[in-house]
Parts: C-alpha cells; sequence; structure tokens
C-alpha cells in the first residue's frame, strides 16, 4: 500500500485521468477557464516545489519569474516582431539566466534571510513591470497577441485546457523523475542538513542553485502560458500577492509533495470561485479555510491524506 | 604507510584557542582515537579535518596531498567520510535513502538525464540501491529499509550514520562519538563494527568519551587538554602517563592514583 502510494506512476496516472474525466462532468464553457487556471498556477506550484519541497528553501519572490514568462510573450510579439513561440523560450532562458545571476549570491543565505532576499527580487521585476510603461504599458497592463498553430488562433478555452493540462502533465512527470535520482535525492539530504549532505560529497551551493533554476524555468512557462490564454496582462501578475499565492499552493497542498502542489493550485484557485457567493466575505473565507486546513492537515492535504490510508491499510 | 598527517593545527575563534599547534599521523588501516575532557578541542579538530572549519595555522595532508582548507564536499571526493556526535540524519527520507545519498558521488548528476528518467538513471537507481541495501547488511539494519529514518532507535541511527560514511567508501572515516548514549550491548555491537571496518582496510579516526571503548578499540590515542596535545602514544602507554591522569582526575587525584599503582 505504501509502495503504492508513493510511486510515481500513481501520481501521474491519476493525474491523466483526472485532465482527461473532468469535462465529463463539466456543466458549462466557463468550467474550462477555471481548470486551464487551475493547470497554470499548478505547473508553477510543481516548479516551486522543487525549491521549497525538495530543497527546503524558501522564495517568496517567485511571482517575479511567472511575470518575466508572461511579458516576454506580450512585449516580444508587439513590440519587436518576434514569434511567440520563440518569445516563450527568451522568457525561459531570461528565468534561468536571472535565477542563476541572483542565485549565486542569494543562496548563501538561509531561512528568513534568503524569504526577504528572494522578496526584494519579487519586488524589483514587479516594479519594473509597472514603471516601465514604454515597454510594459505599466500598472493598465498590455494585451497579448494570441499564439497561432497553422494560422489558428489559440484562444478557446477548450483548447487551452488540454495545453496547460499536457504541460503540466509533462512538468509533473520531470519533477517525479527528478525526485527519484541522485540529483533529487541530494536535494532532499541538503533539505534536512547541508553539513551532512556536504560531507556525503554533494556540492550544497551548486544543487540549491539548480532547484532555484529549474523553479524559475517552471514559472516563465507558466506566466506565458497564462499571458497567451488570457491575451492581457498586468503587472499583478508578478506581484507580490502571486509570490505568497504560490507558496500558500505548495504548503496546503504538502509541501514536498508534487501530487500536494497541483492539489494546492486546485484549491487556490478554484476556492475564491465558489466562495464568490460570501461577495464581500470571500476573502475571510479563504483565509479561515487555508487556516483549518494547515491546523488539522498540518503536513499539507496529500501527505496527510496519504499517512491516513497507510495507518488504516491492513 | 600514512594515510593522514596532521601538522602544527591550529585554529582560534576571537580569543579563545580553540585547537593549538595539534601534529599527529595515522597509518593506513589503523583505528586512531582522540580523547580529553569535555572543551579539549576534540570536535574542533575533526571539524578542522573534515573541512567544516578551515585551520589558522598548520596543513592537513592525506595520502601526501594538501588538502588543507578544501570545503567539505570536495575532501567527500578524497575519500573523507564522518559520522556527527548529534545524529545529522536525513529524516525526510526512507532508511535506505539515506544509505543512497552516501554513494552521491558514484553516480551520474546531471540534470537532464535525471528529469527524463532516462533508463540510464532508473539501472544507477537500481545498482545504487542494491549497494545500499549490502551496505545496511554490513552495519545490521537490512530490516526496516524502507521505513521513515525516523522510525529507527538511537543506536539504529548511530549505525545508519556509519552506513552512510561507507557508503562513500572512504578511504578515512572519522566517527564523532559514535558510542554516545548507547548502552552497554549497542556499545559492543558497535567494537565490532568498527574493528570489521578497520579490517577492510579503511582507516578510522574516532573522538570518544567512552574510556573503555577507546582503550579497547584503539591502535593509538591521541590525548588532548585545553586544545593542546597531552601525550600521544599506544592506549596502554597513554593510560599510565601521570600528566593524562591528572587532566582526567585533577592534580589531586593523580596523586591518588600514583599511591593506588604503588
Amino acid at each position: 500500500m505504501r509502495a503504492l502510494l508513493s510511486s510515481r506512476w500513481t501520481t501521474l496516472g491519476l493525474l491523466c485521468l483526472v485532465i482527461a474525466a473532468l469535462p465529463l462532468v463539466f456543466p458549462s464553457g466557463y468550467y474550462y477557464r477555471v481548470a486551464a487556471l487551475v493547470w497554470i498556477s499548478a505547473i508553477a506550484a510543481v516548479g516551486l516545489n522543487i525549491f521549497m519541497g525538495y530543497a527546503g528553501q524558501v522564495s517568496l519572490g517567485h511571482a517575479g519569474f511567472f511575470g518575466i514568462g508572461a511579458y516576454a510573450v506580450a512585449i516580444g510579439p508587439a513590440r519587436f516582431g518576434l514569434n511567440s513561440w520563440l518569445c516563450i523560450f527568451l522568457g525561459v532562458f531570461l528565468s534561468a539566466a536571472l535565477a542563476w545571476l541572483v542565485g549565486r549570491p542569494i543562496l548563501r543565505l538561509r531561512g528568513h534571510y534568503l524569504a526577504i532576499a528572494t522578496l526584494g527580487l519579487g519586488f524589483l521585476i514587479a516594479l519594473v513591470l509597472a514603471n516601465e510603461a514604454r515597454w510594459t504599458g505599466g500598472p493598465d497592463g498590455t494585451a497579448v497577441p494570441r499564439l497561432t498553430i497553422a494560422g489558428a488562433r489559440l484562444m478557446e478555452p477548450v483548447t487551452w485546457y488540454w495545453i496547460s493540462g499536457g504541460l503540466l502533465t509533462l512538468g509533473t512527470a520531470l519533477a517525479l523523475n527528478l525526485e527519484n535520482s541522485a540529483v533529487g535525492r541530494a536535494l532532499r539530504a541538503l533539505h534536512d542538513s547541508e553539513i551532512a549532505a556536504a560531507l556525503a560529497g554533494i556540492d550544497v551551493a551548486r544543487h540549491k542553485l539548480r532547484a532555484f533554476v529549474i523553479a524559475a524555468v517552471y514559472a516563465s512557462l507558466a506566466g506565458s502560458a497564462l499571458a497567451l490564454f488570457d491575451g492581457f496582462i498586468t503587472p499583478d501578475a508578478a506581484g507580490f500577492l502571486r509570490s505568497i499565492e504560490l507558496v500558500a499552493m505548495v504548503v496546503v497542498g504538502g509541501i514536498g509533495s508534487t501530487a500536494g502542489s497541483i492539489v494546492g493550485a486546485g484549491l487556490l484557485v478554484t476556492l475564491p470561485q465558489i466562495l464568490a457567493v460570501f461577495v464581500e466575505y470571500e476573502q475571510i473565507a479563504l483565509g479561515l479555510i487555508i487556516m483549518v486546513v494547515m491546523i488539522f492537515l498540518r503536513r499539507g492535504i496529500v501527505p496527510s491524506a496519504r499517512r491516513l490510508i497507510v495507518r488504516r491499510a491492513p | 604507510m600514512t594515510l593522514l598527517v596532521a601538522e602544527t593545527l591550529g585554529i582560534h575563534f576571537g580569543g579563545v584557542q580553540a585547537v593549538d599547534d595539534v601534529s599527529f599521523a595515522v597509518e593506513t588501516g589503523r583505528i586512531f582515537s582522540i580523547i580529553g575532557p569535555n572543551g579539549a578541542g576534540k570536535t574542533t579538530l575533526f571539524n578542522l579535518i573534515s573541512g567544516i572549519y578551515r585551520p589558522n595555522t598548520g596543513r592537513i595532508l592525506l595520502a601526501g596531498e594538501d588538502v588543507t582548507g578544501l570545503p567539505p564536499h570536495r575532501l567527500a571526493a578524497k575519500g573523507i567520510a564522518r559520522t556527527f556526535q548529534n545524529l545529522q540524519v536525513f529524516y525526510g527520507m526512507t532508511v535506505i535513502e539515506n544509505v543512497m545519498v552516501g554513494r552521491h558521488l558514484r553516480e551520474e548528476r546531471r540534470l537532464v538525464p535525471a528529469m527524463l528518467g532516462l533508463p540510464s538513471v532508473t539501472r544507477q537507481n537500481r545498482a545504487t540501491r542494491k549497494k545500499a541495501h549490502e551496505i545496511l547488511a554490513f552495519v545490521g539494519l537490512d530490516e526496516r529499509i524502507d521505513e521513515p529514518a525516523g522510525a529507527l532507535s538511537y543506536g539504529d541511527l548511530r549505525r545508519l550514520e556509519i552506513g552512510r560514511a561507507l557508503a562513500l567508501e572512504p578511504k578515512l572515516l572519522l566517527l564523532d562519538e559514535p558510542a554516545a548514549g548507547c548502552n552497554p550491548v549497542e556499545t559492543a555491537e558497535l567494537i565490532g563494527l568498527v574493528r570489521n571496518i578497520a579490517e577492510q582496510g579503511v582507516t578510522i579516526v574516532l573522538v570518544e568519551h567512552d574510556m573503555r571503548f577507546v582503550m579497547q578499540i584503539s591502535d593509538r590515542v591521541l590525548v588532548l587538554d585545553g586544545g593542546r596535545m597531552l601525550a600521544e602514544g599506544s592506549p596502554e602507554a597513554v593510560r599510565q602517563n601521570p600528566e593524562v591522569v591528572a587532566a582526567y582526575l585533577g592534580r589531586h587525584g593523580a596523586r591518588e592514583a600514583g599511591y593506588a599503582r604503588g
């Protein structure tokens, strides 16, 4: 039972099943849109979980990379006439390069200090996006040219449901593979004891940097997907609240669990939609639910559920 | 052959000279113990040898090569492994995964094959797991390999750390108080295990408080007091050294001990 629950094939199989089966129960087209938003957020959360959950580091500015990905596909085609597909990769490259450059000095910091440094990085990116109005359209945001395949413009929520679902499946598979490799073990080891990891021959600084760059790449891809899906982007996508939301997805779902990050993303994206019936009390209800989850399922939803099942099983 | 040489090692923290002018040499395949009262600088000396601190003076030679000031992960690559007085177990991992981490340097560590989950990575995982299983059998922990490390007893966690260190296939194994917190049965088993490791040609340097443990197992003993070397020699010679007795029992105790010997 334990082996079955912790197998990467179980996670991957369940994810494929859910993505394939959900449309069967959708009462209207609107649900495709919400689900696509879940998949897109989940991509960023799965990436952030590699940095936070596997390696045990903290980033409070991760939406910054999300913003870079989003604005890459907005600015590149509109201002420079570049191909949107190319711009996705440019965004990824830019995010990875920035994460690598900034990560080298700041990943020496630990705990609260690292949190503040990444917070600063996030603020910086959001500030640039909001202030360089000439390029970014400023705080009001900017339109994003749609992605085209063979002349067809991709804008239907149904289309994006499948694109983002496919991307999430791929991202999840890569993250799960990483977890069960020498690199993944190194990340999880330095999470528990940097000193013991170093004495086992692990280059701690290098592996932290790797995890940071991978997480930045995931966030950038998710950002590009959101911008192309919505056709419009504002600097809020890179803002502090988005960063906190990403951290909340990872923690609520279960830090260190890839499946948990997806569940967390599902919860944090759909709850505000469901709670909209409370109108102005929506934020309070959301906050309360997160608090209750964390009090009763301290390890996060997925790891807690897994423990429960293992304990009940004969 | 000499494996480890420490030459006039010294380090100070602020005004405190924690280790001062310590020199010694350890022969390959021998068990070398460092003893001394609390605060004598034993663990600091260990941290110097394993690269956690950089010495202010002196050098460290491993198999004739100067390794002074190398960071811990580079020293690991040169063949130095260690365990910790206050356990440093990877509690988020299973028992066997802890030992698999010790194989890190023997594994392919490129990112892209790992993320793609290529067949070579799967094969490597299988090989690493098999090797880790063998090591766990050697340290006597092969029954609960897939349980979380935290489920093990204290004595078993000490073995797990030794197993993780052995997974590195080290030339030099540093054991920081391996018997601390172990009951007499566990200690006796530990003596057997450490002897087995030494018989396989691994050189062992250990810090230990348990005198019976040290006297039974060591080929040579180094006594530290206040960061300085007090004596170095065979267990027998060290035991009878009046300065050592004085350091352990105090001046008055030494006089009493002297009477007792007649």
